[in-house]
């Protein structure tokens, strides 16, 4: 029994290619699907029927979108510095589809005669090259803003910035967990190492703090504040038109394929079948072409919720945002990190009763408690009558305004009933202004 | 010659080519942009003598943060787009003198150090996660713990360089 | 070793060269319509206002502070991967190692959440 490795690592280049271009081709048509089931679902959510005049069930609207912005005047702003301009889309677009190819889509199966695994390359250090990739990604980002020479952009482009790496941390603390259970950097160890149990359980935490993480990474609301439409234009991207902005677009949605890919092959248990199909015949399923179907069911999971969020939850505001992320996220991560690195070095460490185990847990968690104690969050301000100066020097008023409470309701005999219908249709309509067209 | 040793060439060559255009650019962003091909170029070098770990931590570090602060900094201080005449600080035979001083010393140094050791690259395991792990956790301890000191210190001053304005004594000198 | 890397060489030439595409060919598929409107910076609509040159419309600096906080935490996070790949190996020597560290680093944070450091507003 060959590993995946060596199984790839015997792969003729002509399969090699025909592997890239696949990974290429479920990237781009990802993107293209994702767009339209976002706008499908958001639209459901919002008792509205969404893009269905385009193709069955309006399945090619996305691409018919996607032609039109070729067919888009491109243009560029005087005050753009030009090299840079152009290099920003393609800088975002490239390590989005790089971090693709460590991801193992199956086991071995048969192609075209020759035996190999479902996976561009197996690098020992897999997860590494992903969390390389995605802050590769922020180049893109910060370029972008920058070089459109204007205000909103610069503006979007840092705070998305800042916004992508301090998840990083987060989400790069949370594979640590899975690594010190797998003892490989390896994606394909990692699925491999699951066949015992899936990670998502057996670290629940990582699992969690992942699955925020990478909400957060990918801009995507509830935390899609680089774009908050109302304070910053579009984002980084404002100055973008055309095929560009269509290139910032693709990384998006290739950038949530692949956070949603690394989540199921780290805490889904990657293309295995879930437990009562993994039972069938000896685990036939786990076996030839069947795990795609899996893998992709999996992923899919993971994009529905992106949906689902963006449906349901509305914008943070950016200080608790970075709140999450610097002050919840970070410390747990360590913590937990520190608490599974304990529980292992103890179990597997000979001659240690049970007793003994406990009694370090116990020391564990009062350190634990006094460190809590350490970290004062609340700062009082010192004085009442301060007011704050903006950086402009304007004095603000204070904003610790308390609104009353509403007044209990009193029904009266039948005035108010058509007042509050009428409330409805405005409010629903501007609710569809909002979310309506917001993916394009 | 072997195939990795054709590589090595070229891409040491990148590395060097961009590293000089990241100090004769006049333009701000750009040389931060050749900082990054420079390093990115280096890290190639890496993974050609089978250092795969050290060489992802390159471009995990060094080009995915360092630079990004680098630019962060640029762009905080609003970089003008366009050449900017005053980067060009008109010492440059110093510089050079300076420039040529350290590589030298820095290459007789690592030469003499290192003449006679080797490494059998082998199957490429000498630079993997779990072999770099066991030496650096068994054998360089103190190096390790000192380093989280360092990391402790460039922490706090961070703090104390960048917000003037926060902490005990914050609103005496305070301008945001 | 090294030819596992080729795989990964042709997948960023088809990316790039996808990306290269849409970027060059972009100008010369859509229209060109001159209108000195379009290549302003984007004001919603009203006059750019003119930024000066240098030191003029700083950013807050919690976004550099941001930055090097990323930098001292990434470096954390990549030692800890190879201590992950090797813990077993390690045992106890290894986990007080890392508990020594994480604690080193833990403090640093914690001085830097009292001053207020992660705070925004």
């Amino acid at each position: 029994m060959k590993t995946t490795a060596e199984l790839i690592a015997d792969d003729p280049l002509w399969l090699s290619i025909i592997k890239v271009v696949a990974i290429f081709a479920f990237g781009v048509v990802m993107t293209l699907f994702m767009i339209w089931l976002e706008r499908r679902v958001v639209g459901r959510m919002q008792h509205r029927p969404g893009p269905n005049r385009v193709g069955p069930f309006g399945l090619l609207q996305s691409l018919a979108d996607g032609l039109k912005l070729a067919f888009k005047e491109d243009i560029r702003p005087v005050v753009a510095d030009k090299w840079v301009y152009f290099l920003a889309p393609i800088i975002s677009a490239i390590p989005a589809f790089l971090a693709f190819s460590v991801i193992p889509f199956g086991p071995d199966v048969t192609m075209f005669g020759h035996h190999t695994a479902l996976q561009l390359v197996d690098l020992p250090v897999g997860v590494l090259v992903i969390l390389a990739c995605s802050s590769l990604g922020v180049y893109g980002i910060v370029l972008s803003g920058w070089a459109s020479g204007s205000p909103y952009p610069l503006l979007g482009s840092l705070r998305s910035a800042a916004q992508v790496i301090s998840y990083e941390i987060a989400m790069g603390l949370s594979i640590v967990g899975v690594i010190l259970r797998s003892h490989s950097l390896s994606t394909s160890d990692i699925v491999n190492a699951q066949e015992g149990g899936w990670y998502f359980w057996l670290l629940p935490v990582s699992f969690v703090v992942y699955a925020i993480s990478m909400v957060g990474e990918t801009n995507r609301a509830p935390f899609d504040l680089p774009e908050a439409e109302s304070e910053l234009v579009g984002g980084f991207h404002t100055e973008y038109s055309s095929l560009k902005f269509a290139l910032f677009f693709l990384a998006e949605y290739v950038n949530m394929v692949v956070v949603s890919a690394l989540a199921t092959t780290l805490f889904l248990g990657g293309w295995r079948a879930p437990w009562p199909l993994s039972a069938i015949d000896g685990g036939v399923l786990n076996t030839g072409w069947w795990p795609i179907l899996w893998f992709v069911g999996k992923t899919f999971f993971f994009l529905f919720v992106f949906v689902w969020l963006r449906g349901t939850l509305p914008r943070l505001r950016y200080d608790q945002f970075m709140r999450l992320g610097w002050k919840v996220l970070v410390p747990v991560s360590l913590v937990w990190i520190v608490l599974i690195a304990a529980s292992n070095a103890l179990w597997n460490t000979p001659g240690v009763t049970t007793g003994q185990r406990l009694i370090f847990f116990g020391v564990g968690i009062v350190v634990l408690l006094v460190f809590a104690l350490l970290l004062p969050d609340k700062r009082v301000a010192d004085d009442e009558e301060f007011v704050p100066v903006t950086g402009s020097g304007y004095p603000l008023p204070p904003l610790d305004l308390s609104v009353p409470k509403s007044p209990p309701r009193r029904r009266l005999p039948a005035a108010p009933e058509p007042a509050e219908r009428e409330m409805e249709p405005a409010a629903v309509a501007a609710a569809d202004k909002e979310t309506g067209d917001g993916s394009l | 010659m072997t195939g990795a040793e054709l590589v090595f060439v070229p891409l040491g060559a990148v590395a060097l080519g961009s590293s000089v255009l990241v100090v004769t650019t006049d333009q701000l962003v750009r040389a931060a942009l050749w900082l990054v091909v420079a390093l990115g170029a280096l890290a190639g070098c890496f993974l050609l003598l089978a250092a795969e770990l050290v060489a992802w931590v390159q471009v995990l570090i060094y080009v995915g943060a360092v630079v990004v602060l680098l630019l962060f900094g640029i762009m905080l201080t609003r970089a003008p787009i366009g050449r900017s005449v005053d980067l060009d600080s008109g010492n440059r035979v110093a510089a050079l003198v300076v420039a040529l001083g350290t590589a030298g010393t820095l290459v007789t140094v690592v030469v003499g150090g290192f003449r006679t050791a080797s490494i059998d690259l082998g199957d490429g395991s000498a630079g993997s996660a779990g072999t770099v792990g066991a030496g650096l956790f068994r054998y360089w301890v103190l190096p390790f713990e000192l380093l989280s000191v360092l990391l402790l210190a460039a922490l706090v001053g961070a703090i104390v360089l960048s917000r003037r304005d926060i902490g005990p004594r914050a609103r005496d000198g305070g301008e945001d | 070793m090294l030819q596992a890397y080729v795989p990964l060489v042709l997948l960023f030439a088809l990316a790039g060269a996808f990306a290269l595409f849409s970027v060059a060919a972009a100008p010369y598929i859509g229209p060109r319509r001159y209108n000195k409107a379009k290549l302003d910076a984007y004001e919603c609509g009203i006059e750019p206002s003119p930024q000066p040159i240098v030191g003029g419309g700083r950013m807050p600096v919690a976004y550099y502070l941001t930055a090097m906080l990323f930098i001292l935490f990434d470096i954390e996070m990549v030692f800890l991967y190879p201590f992950a790949v090797s813990a077993n190996a390690l045992g106890m020597f290894g986990l007080v190692e890392i508990a020594l560290f994480v604690a080193t680093v833990g403090f640093a944070y914690a001085y830097v959440w009292r001053r207020g450091g992660l705070d925004w507003n």
